[in-house]
């Protein structure tokens, strides 16, 4: 590699080369005698600019900047999975090794093993032609995830040696192609992929199914397509980690890639803890067997914040071209944006509102656009669901990051800072928030779950909306004037909250419920409100109804019926019926 | 060779501009003589080819363009360690000033660190006790935890910090291992005093290391004390496995240092006038508090920052909410009426404390307990708002009950001793008290186990 240009500025992570340079925009290129990676983000032909990924202290006017002729890019390959990456794809456990608990400079690792040896059975044949997309070979990559070789897009071929299965290592050429002009390409187990590049697909399809998580208020009431978008914004202590946390456990997606974007260290020991001791209910394996991590906490350079959430898009991306569905939490893309915003800083550009950048909002849908459910090169179906947490400074919601993401997510889960100082979790605010699938998804809950599943959620969702109203009331003259049909609709309200919405994210039956338990929830509380309904009209008093204990017996059926017994609602409505005869008779 | 750089091109706010300079590093420390005598270090911030923009720690005040001569040393700022810094006391650049002498260093570290490598951390899961009832039931503090103290100014937060110094049970029995590193920035010297004889008093000065950064002190030293506290607070914990706890005031002053000298640098501001990367700044001081594979030692950090007019927003408590592992906020309306500590529970959270209690480690009902207690004064709330409109008089009997519950968990509960040295045991059994008071049907966040356990009617008359 030869070095022609050399440092002459440099502040924090901003670094300048002086006169015209033949280097290229967003070309990588590693800086001093210690190598720091950076890339290029700016040139005219008097200054290049460079972003370095690392801390810049001690370098030098003219210390070396060395180009690499390639734009930043991640090593795609089998090894992905159930690893830990920085911002920039260098896996931190191998850095570990090298530099001990304190992440020196410079440290250049490979994102993948290329030691390590994968159980490869070849599936393309001599004669084969393979295009863009085409699998030609597969291994299994953890217990539950076939890893599938796919030929880059770009390319296309007829076979002309391929490898009988064995074991290779990623750098091993198993497949040969000869393309049209007869030059020879070799397949190895593993490709670079530029990470602000997305990767391209055949078309994209109509997003129809939900991504389940087991979360109730998520699933019933606001639920998000596989392949599409939401927002989780909410002021510090609201639960946005700990939201993020349960539907990377918990969600029926294949895989996930979990983006720890200038968040606690701390946290990231706790994901990497806790999800290896946790074991998916459906595979009975670890569920970091299907998870990545990418951590790049808050005292970690801050230009590789910026990169660390197109490295996850591209890990995901790979995967989902395998015909995967893919979820990607980010958490959280305001810290993103401020890293965005303190880039621009140095770069002395104009900023638009509270100093961020006025490319932002072009930038955020630029990673919002990434998701969706696809037909992929090779004919299979593979989704990208994108989960962002936002932290709205001051948690005020009306500032440009959150305001912008609004604009390109189609779910809004907005976190209620009341709602978590009364640790009612998870703390989504019902009456704030909302999902643009709803409609979408409605024909799958009818056919998949129970016909009446839609209707029932929108009397659930009509109570909440009628309290809302009377508790404006209450809040003047109290609760104990109102009529006994009105407080039935309060005490209703509160088991809908206190029974359904909330959610205990520690008890082993209520961290995920099963789409059909939540049915029934929904039957049993719609079904008490009718009869309490009916019961009060024929003249009984709501106090004797809550006296009888029904309300509180409802507010306990998460906890009293055990996910595997969930038939024991079905006699919820008789013993209703019962209690409430009674009272009549009375 | 050494080259002496005799005048300087420019002089702008705290920085000086020197022109032709040889090999200059990023972030290199200077010194400069002046004429008559007296020596200033500074720090290289920026440069641009053999011009380089230096930042001086103690002030340009006095500097001409002709009365200097610089020297660059060749490195980056580091701070000389030894184990007998402990009982030592420094200034905000980590030189000695109780007249005891130099250190004798046994490594000096670069005083910004290195970020600890998330798959190194080990995640925080023993509890310490405070002996306070509101933050060892409710805000539990964990070991390796950053939990600051949201207050204002005139509240009692270094009265709060020193008790749970002195109560602290932070090792699980070998007390040797304790030590207290204390950074005070921009402080009022008789708050730094009250810290220093508080210390005494409780007979830990010669466990406390202090960085004193007073409020009449140059800013930029306030931008580096913090740093140097950390780097010993890390010196201690993790090369001789000490349990120490960072007590850092005030964060507020920091964050307006930080300000001021970006203003002078010609940032381009962000919100209220603070420089754009205050978040990365602050993160890389709260991000050194935890533990480590393969160290016995811990660090633990209370950092205290007074909110500008009590303001949760402003950018600095806000900034700081998101980085440290929950916060402790005291109220100014319980301060005023004499309830000490002014903790108001609700906005208060540590976000550990989900994996360092229950079973095992306090107590099984502890988790329960304490979101019960949350649940129930966030309703207590409600009533009082409503209270205000309809008069205590109207309101339901189990409203009124609420009341009197509310009421009496300010009291008993929240109110406690300066000296009172309250046990978790005795804490939650204060808990379950008042919860007694309210009928059992309004305890939805327990279960029935529990409730038979723990809860007793009849305490409700007492």
């Amino acid at each position: 590699m030869e070095c022609e240009n050399a440092v002459f500025g440099i502040n924090g992570p901003v670094i300048k080369v002086k006169g015209k340079t033949n280097l290229s925009m967003m070309e990588m290129v590693y800086v001093g005698n210690e190598r720091l990676a950076g890339e290029v983000i700016r040139l005219d032909d008097s200054m290049t600019t460079i972003q370095v990924y690392e801390e810049t202290t001690g370098l030098r006017p003219g210390d070396p900047v060395y180009a690499t002729g390639e734009q930043l890019s991640l090593l795609l390959g089998p090894g992905i999975l159930d690893n830990i990456f920085d911002g920039i794809g260098r896996p931190l456990k191998e850095i570990e090794e090298r530099c001990g608990a304190f992440i020196s400079r410079g440290a250049s690792v490979s994102s993948l093993s290329a030691e390590r040896e994968w159980d490869v059975t070849v599936t393309a044949k001599v004669g084969d032609t393979l295009s863009g997309g085409a699998v030609y070979a597969t291994c299994p990559e953890t217990t539950i995830i076939t890893h599938k070789c796919i030929v880059p897009p770009n390319i296309c071929g007829v076979v002309k040696y391929a490898k009988p299965s064995g074991k290779y290592k990623i750098h091993d050429t198993v497949v040969t192609l000869t393309d049209q002009n007869g030059n020879d390409i070799d397949l190895t187990l593993c490709r670079q992929w530029p990470i602000r590049i997305s990767r391209p697909i055949a078309e994209r399809l109509y997003a129809n199914a939900p991504l389940i998580t087991g979360q109730r208020i998520i699933d019933t009431l606001f639920p998000v397509a596989k392949g599409g978008t939401a927002a989780i914004p909410g002021g510090f202590g609201t639960g946005k980690t700990m939201t993020q946390h349960q539907l990377a456990k918990w969600c029926d997606a294949d895989i996930i890639v979990y983006v720890g974007c200038g968040e606690r260290g701390n946290e990231m020991s706790q994901v990497l803890e806790e999800f290896s001791a946790l074991i998916d209910p459906k595979s009975g394996r670890p569920i970091t067997d299907r998870t990545v991590l990418i951590a790049n906490t808050s005292n970690m350079p801050v230009a590789a914040r910026e990169a660390s959430i197109y490295t996850g898009i591209t890990m995901a991306e790979y995967y989902r071209d395998m015909g995967y569905h893919v979820a990607i939490m980010a958490d959280s893309t305001s810290r993103w944006a401020e890293a965005l915003r303190e880039i621009s800083g140095r770069l002395e550009e104009m900023p638009a509102e509270e100093g961020f950048p006025a490319y932002l909002p072009s930038r955020l849908s630029e990673f919002y656009e990434r998701a969706g459910l696809v037909r992929t090169l090779n004919g299979a179906t593979g989704s990208i669901t994108i989960i962002g947490a936002v932290s709205p400074q001051g948690s005020d919601f009306s500032e440009p990051v959150t305001q912008n993401t609004k604009r390109f997510t189609r779910c809004f889960w907005a976190l209620d800072k009341s709602l978590a100082y009364a640790r009612h979790y998870p703390a989504i605010n019902w009456l704030t928030s909302y999902s643009e699938y709803g409609a979408d998804l409605n024909k799958w809950y009818n056919d998949n779950v129970g016909e009446d599943f839609t209707k029932l959620r929108d009397r659930l969702s009509l109570i909440l909306q009628e309290e809302a109203k009377l508790m404006e009331i209450v809040k003047l003259i109290g609760e104990d004037v109102l009529p006994d049909d009105q407080k039935l609709v309060i005490t209703m309200a509160k088991v809908i909250r206190v029974g359904f919405l909330q959610q205990n994210a520690f008890h082993k039956d209520d961290t995920f419920v099963p789409l059909e338990k939540q049915l029934k929830m929904m039957r049993a509380i719609i079904y008490l409100n009718r009869a309490a309904k009916s019961a009060i009209a024929a003249g009984v008093s709501l106090s004797a109804i809550i006296s009888a204990g029904l309300f509180d017996k409802l507010t306990r059926i998460k906890y009293d019926v055990p996910n595997d017994q969930m038939d024991l609602i079905d006699k919820y409505p008789a013993e209703i019926d019962e209690a409430i005869a009674s009272l009549r008779a009375q | 060779m050494i080259f002496e750089y005799i005048g300087v091109k420019e002089i702008q706010g705290s920085l000086i501009v020197l022109d032709e300079v040889e090999c200059p590093s990023f972030e290199e420390m200077v010194e400069i003589r002046l004429d008559n005598g007296t020596k200033r270090s500074g720090r290289i911030i920026r440069l641009e080819g053999d011009r380089a923009v230096i930042q001086v720690f103690e002030g340009t005040k006095g500097i001409s363009l002709v009365n200097t001569r610089t020297v660059l040393k060749g490195k980056p700022m580091e701070l000389s360690l030894a184990p007998e810094i402990l009982g030592r006391v420094f200034n905000g650049v980590g030189e000695p000033i109780d007249a005891l002498g130099k250190i004798y260093p046994t490594e000096k570290n670069n005083i910004n660190g290195t970020p600890i490598n998330p798959v190194s951390r080990v995640y925080p899961k023993n509890y310490i006790s405070t002996g306070v009832s509101s933050i060892d039931t409710l805000i539990t503090l964990i070991r390796g935890q950053k939990l600051p103290i949201f207050s204002g100014s005139g509240m009692k937060h270094n009265e709060l910090a020193v008790q749970i110094v002195r109560q602290a049970n932070i090792t699980d029995s070998e007390e040797a291992n304790f030590c207290v590193v204390f950074a005070a920035m921009g402080v009022k010297n008789d708050i730094a005093d009250y810290f220093r004889r508080s210390f005494e008093e409780s007979g830990v000065l010669e466990k406390v290391v202090m960085f004193i950064n007073l409020a009449n002190d140059p800013i930029i030293e306030r931008i580096l004390t913090p740093r140097c506290a950390l780097t010993a607070a890390e010196y201690l914990a993790f090369k001789h496995n000490m349990h120490v706890l960072v007590i850092m005031t005030d964060m507020t002053a920091y964050a307006e240092a930080c300000r001021e000298f970006s203003s002078s640098n010609g940032e381009i501001p962000g919100r209220k006038g603070f420089p754009g990367y205050l978040y990365s700044d602050l993160a890389s001081l709260y991000e050194r508090a935890g533990m480590i594979k393969g160290s016995g030692g811990s660090v633990t950090q209370i950092p205290i920052l007074t909110m500008p007019n009590d303001d949760i927003t402003h950018p600095v408590p806000d900034l700081t909410g998101y980085i440290t592992e929950g916060q402790i906020v005291l109220d100014r309306t319980l301060d005023s009426s004499g309830i000490y500590p002014p903790v108001s529970v609700l906005p208060s959270l540590s976000r550990l404390m989900k994996d360092g209690i229950g079973a095992g480690y306090t107590r099984e009902d502890h988790s329960a307990l304490s979101n019960q207690l949350f649940a129930s004064y966030a309703k207590v709330q409600d009533v009082r708002s409503l209270a205000s409109v309809i008069g205590e008089e109207e309101l339901s009997s189990s409203d009124k009950k609420l009341l009197e519950f509310g009421k009496r968990f300010e009291n008993e509960f929240v109110k406690q001793g300066f000296n009172e040295n309250r046990t978790l045991e005795q804490s939650l059994s204060l808990g379950w008290k008042l919860l007694s008071s309210l009928p059992k049907s309004e305890l939805d966040r327990v279960d029935n186990d529990m409730l038979a356990k723990y809860y007793s009617e009849d305490t409700a008359e007492n």
